[in-house]
């Protein structure tokens, strides 16, 4: 294995630019003659807008031009698109009301685009919307998720504000098995809204050439190519061919910047308008109230349970809100990487869900760290979780009972997926050792004397990563295919480029993927070039999300690696004056087999540029270029356990241990593995504990858009992690790995509520600040003095 | 943010004579408060007048056996001092819990004071110290210098010089925090000084206020049981999104016994 192979801890390339500031982002790039926009947005949730008179800003100082929604649709441009159509219960397609980048005649949520200003300065772009009037005919808002159907319509096509009413599963047996079981377990649970805050706001470049009649738009984008078909097919009509998308250095994601906003699209079509580049960059309290926003469901759960602890069926009814408008996958999001994760990881044999999703005057819903992962373990977990506490078992034995045991692989689900693999009371023993589960009593009693509640909650999830066979997706309505593409050009004097359809943005693509590409082809780690980001440099790729980046863009290069090898052998063939047969490739040569006679990887490259002596019939050059389409998703699975101290006089809760201990299949880089488990926990404690976003429920404004109100994590609210790990290895891909990105975020908040509600002895919603967990420990103290 | 002219004296008189005039003049000490309001567009003032620049306004000095902290001199810088840290310990642990880092390395003493937050936390110092507010024209004792939210004694031409701490026997700063700005939600002083018990909360209602009733009870007995008992109304009681007035209320109480406790 080369020193920075498969399983080294290497540290962080791109850090270096990263840490030191020469990072580049959307923002630091300017084009020469560029323009500033600014968008007018609506300060009222939901209103007609009857007028928009744009004269007076149009000739302030600096203003270039002010456009609206009578201008796009003058020009013919259409809707942003959602690319998932979800079919209801009924055969029917969700209710897809169009979503024009800048409003025609209704805004709908706060922070809705009304106007466009193009200005010669930024300043001078926001001076002049002070002067554009609007008249607003304000109608009645609706915010909350389990009032949405009795709210004011917001759209004409969604009567009752219902986008689908949609189910999976086998509802007659789940009934059937709940009427009969001897215990069923119920709990309401709110899954709560999050505005996921990437550390670099949005921002956008159009840039257009009219020499070429061709555009450039640099952007905040998880993935370019996404960005560019949407564009261009869905909403401007132009030739792909003609339209480069650049997605530099981006500062965080989380799902957030996986979808097409009206922001990059009207800098795009202004950028011809106005013929020079328009760039846009979001000011913090924009992203507030116009990013995709995460979460957001209300749940009913059933469990139903024998009397030795047996799960039998479980039943699940959700209400998910999907904002004023549908963003790029919103309709996936609480369906298809929801309900299909039900079983967790447990083999009950019957299970139902109904979801409905519901259009509120808020900003649009999408996918976030786990994108319907998190809601679906949330609820499993925390459904067991009191299903043990009724039934007075042990919470960890209750679910080692009903874990699907290794040899139930593969397993079908009732729930559409099949796990390929998994050892689930591996993880479960290693936590429960690793916390040391049984000196927990103790622990509890010491507490106690110290005036504190001592909890203990464990969390069993698994996720579907690796999205996703694109024939499976298409059945269920996805509007694109989810392979990954891959391309391994060598330079003639040895060194690699690589050129991934997968984009990073903080996962440690560069790093990572270039170690793979060393172990692969036997060459050293600084001679791999990790070229992403541009649809001018790269082929057409699918973009990063779901924690699908090694699992099939990996996979892509493996498949790369392959073909270059296969190429190899044949020039090495030649070199040798062997068969090819006899040629094997192990360590970076090709060796003739039984002798010391043997070629090195860069040799053969060199010959392959410069092919003086070479094999008839085989093509100059070593640049080869892989599609790979996954066979299954991948299933990491794991269990983690937080440990909590209340102090029941303020409620605020001390997380005093936290271990990890997760199965993601064959692990690259150890060190960038621990450090998404810290994040995605990080992000998974700030949803239990401390971020909700609120809108006011008169006004429809956003209460929580500023740092002043919405509670983001903080480093002194988290502990010390520790991570621990099992491996099985992924059936179905060349690498046998799994993902890794969302599973903090996944199995924390069930986790964390867990301890509390075992500390407090009573349910209790996320986010348990400080107040709500006071006023239990309040009532019951109250109790128990009576 | 709109454009304004911007001003920077080298002395108070020439900052006093800057803020004459003037259609909407305002002073910058930090801008952590003001700039951030400026860029919201919140606030226009016509002129910025910048007391960065005058040197005495920075630092602390002994004065007549009490503490006289410069307008200008940062949190961090007081969390930092010396002369605070032996004297007034209490207070240089209420400047180190202000805010983030980049918050304490430019906010202001003179700042703070004058913005009058209901949740900043010097309030509760200067009252529960028993303060001195010196400015440009008089001194103003701090139990009179508060006089509402985000309103103070302050005349429309008047600056804050520096502020006198009388040093205390003994006393402590618990401070509950906002969870996402870390402003106080509750904060209580509690002070033994030579005019008696002094006991201030901020953060609870719309100004720093005294609570008599504790400062009688801990005259008698200087325990924390003394106060435990005590219980402020809620009535009049900050509610918002992080905490209700009836939390808050609670929070008073349970702060000033940790507050009572950690004097000792
Ligand atoms: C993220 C964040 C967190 C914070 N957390 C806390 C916290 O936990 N606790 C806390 O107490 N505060 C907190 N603050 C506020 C901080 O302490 C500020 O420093 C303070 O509110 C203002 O001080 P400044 O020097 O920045 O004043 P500026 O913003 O420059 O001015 C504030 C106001 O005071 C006036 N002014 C300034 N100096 C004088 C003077 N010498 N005489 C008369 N008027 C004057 C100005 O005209 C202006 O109206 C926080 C602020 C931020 C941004």
């Amino acid at each position: 294995m080369p020193e920075n192979g498969i399983g080294a801890p290497v540290r962080r390339r791109e850090d270096k630019r990263f840490l030191t500031g020469k990072g580049r982002y959307t923002d630091d790039i300017n084009r020469p003659g560029q323009l500033y926009a600014y968008f007018l947005r609506s300060p009222v949730a939901h209103a007609k807008v009857t007028r928009v008179e744009t004269a007076q800003a149009e000739a302030a100082p600096g203003v270039v031009a002010v456009f609206t929604g009578q201008d796009m649709a003058a020009d013919n441009v259409g809707s942003l698109p959602c690319g998932w159509t979800v079919t209801d219960r009924h055969g029917e397609p969700h209710k897809a009301p169009p979503h024009y980048p800048l409003v025609r005649d209704k805004v709908r949520y706060v922070g809705d685009h009304v106007a466009m200003v193009v200005a010669e300065s930024y300043a001078q772009a926001r001076d002049a919307a002070d002067l554009i009037e609007v008249d607003y005919d304000e109608l009645p808002a609706v915010v909350d998720t389990k009032e949405a159907m009795s709210g004011t319509q917001i759209h004409d096509e969604a009567p009752s504000n219902l986008c689908f009413d949609w189910e999976l599963g086998d509802k007659d047996a789940v009934e059937q098995a709940m009427s009969q079981a001897a215990n069923v377990v119920e709990l309401d649970l709110i899954n709560n809204r999050l505005i996921p805050n990437a550390m670099e706001p949005r921002a956008a470049i159009g840039d257009y050439d009219s020499g070429t009649d061709s555009y450039t738009v640099y952007s905040t984008s998880q993935n370019p190519h996404l960005l560019r078909l949407i564009l261009c097919a869905f909403v401007l009509n132009l030739p792909e061919s003609r339209v480069r998308v650049i997605a530099p250095d981006v500062g965080g994601g989380f799902g957030s910047k996986i979808y097409a906003y009206a922001e990059e699209t009207c800098c795009t079509w202004a950028a011809k308008k106005v013929g020079r580049p328009v760039k846009w960059t979001a000011e913090r309290g924009e992203a507030f109230v116009s990013d995709a926003h995460g979460r957001d469901h209300v749940t009913n759960v059933k469990l139903a349970v024998d009397q030795e602890g047996k799960f039998l069926a479980l039943k699940v009814d959700t209400t998910a809100n999907v904002g004023a408008y549908l963003s790029s996958f919103s309709t996936c999001v609480p369906t298809y990487l929801y309900a299909t994760l039900l079983a967790g990881q447990y083999a009950t044999p019957a299970i139902y869900a109904n979801v409905k999703a519901v259009f509120t005057s808020t900003a649009p819903v999408d996918a976030y760290r786990g994108a319907g992962r998190p809601e679906a373990t949330y609820l499993i977990e925390r459904v067991v979780e009191v299903a043990a506490r009724q039934l007075g078992m042990d919470p960890a034995e209750l679910r080692r009972k009903n874990f699907i045991k290794p040899d139930q692989f593969p397993y079908q689900t009732p729930v559409a997926l099949t796990y390929d693999i998994g050892n689930y009371e591996a993880s479960l023993d290693k936590a429960l050792e690793m916390i040391d589960y049984k000196g927990f009593p103790a622990r509890k009693a010491e507490a106690e004397t110290r005036g504190k509640l001592r909890g203990i909650g464990l969390s069993a999830y698994i996720e579907a990563c690796g999205i996703a066979p694109s024939a499976v997706v298409g059945a269920l309505g996805a509007g694109v295919g989810l392979w990954e593409s891959a391309q391994v050009r060598f330079n003639a004097t040895g060194t690699v480029s690589v050129m991934t359809g997968a984009h990073s943005h903080g996962q440690g693509h560069e790093t990572s993927f270039a170690q793979l590409v060393s172990e692969k082809l036997g060459i050293p780690y600084e001679n791999v070039e990790i070229v992403h980001g541009d649809t001018g440099a790269i082929p057409m790729g699918m973009g990063t999300y779901g924690s699908r980046s090694l699992a099939v863009g990996g996979s892509a290069i493996v498949r790369a690696c392959d073909k270059i090898v296969e190429k190899g052998r044949k020039i090495a063939a030649h070199l040798l004056e062997a068969s090819v047969d006899d040629v094997e490739f192990k360590d970076g040569q090709f060796t003739v087999v039984g002798t010391d006679r043997s070629k090195s990887m860069g040799e053969v490259a060199f010959t392959a540029y410069v092919p003086h002596n070479y094999p008839e019939g085989v093509e100059p050059g070593l640049d080869e270029t892989a599609f790979y389409d996954p066979l299954n998703f991948t299933y990491p699975a794991g269990v983690h356990i937080a440990e909590i101290e209340v102090d029941p006089d303020t409620g605020i809760t001390q997380i005093v241990d936290w271990v990890a201990v997760d199965d993601f299949g064959r692990v690259l880089n150890p060190m960038i593995v621990e450090g998404q488990v810290h994040g995605g926990i990080a992000q998974g404690v700030g949803q239990a504990l401390l971020e909700n976003c609120v809108y006011d429920k008169e006004s429809g404004q956003l209460v929580t858009g500023s740092y002043m109100d919405y509670t983001m994590p903080r480093a002194d609210d988290l502990p010390s992690f520790r991570v621990g790990m099992t491996v099985t290895e992924c059936t179905h891909n060349p690498l046998g790995v799994k993902g890794c990105g969302e599973a903090g975020a996944i199995a924390a908040p069930p986790a964390l509520i867990n301890a509390i509600t075992d500390a407090i002895g009573e349910e209790i919603d996320m986010p348990a600040t400080a107040e709500k967990v006071w006023r239990v420990c309040q009532a019951r103290f109250a109790q128990a003095a009576e | 943010m709109y454009a304004f002219e911007y001003h920077k004296p080298s002395s108070v008189e020439d900052a006093v004579a800057a803020l004459s005039g003037k259609d909407d003049p305002k002073i910058v000490a930090g801008g952590m408060t003001l700039l951030p309001t400026m860029k919201q567009r919140l606030a226009a003032p016509s002129d910025l007048i910048d007391l960065g620049g005058i040197a005495k306004l920075v630092g602390v000095r002994e004065d007549g056996g009490a503490l006289a902290v410069g307008a200008m001199t940062t949190h961090a810088a007081v969390a930092g001092n010396d002369l605070v840290k032996s004297r007034i310990p209490a207070l240089a642990n209420l400047a180190e819990g202000i805010g983030d880092p980049q918050v304490r390395n430019r906010g202001t003493i003179g700042g703070s004071v004058a913005n009058a937050d209901p949740a900043a936390d010097y309030p509760a110092g200067l009252v529960g110290l028993g303060a001195t507010v010196v400015t440009n024209k008089r001194e103003i004792a701090a139990d009179d210098f508060f006089t509402g939210l985000f309103e103070t004694a302050l005349e429309e031409d008047e600056l804050i010089t520096s502020v006198r701490f009388p040093v205390p026997q003994k006393a402590a700063y618990a401070k509950f925090a906002n969870p996402a700005s870390r402003y106080a939600i509750v904060g209580v002083f509690v002070a033994q000084t030579d005019g008696g018990i002094r006991v201030a909360v901020t953060g609870a209602k719309g100004s720093v206020f005294r609570v008599a009733e504790m400062e009688q009870a801990l005259s008698g007995n200087f325990s924390a049981d003394a106060v435990a008992g005590i219980k402020v109304p809620a009535d009049e009681m900050n509610g918002d999104l992080h905490a209700s007035a009836e939390y808050r209320a609670h929070l008073v109480t349970v702060m000033a016994k940790r507050a009572v406790a950690a004097v000792g």
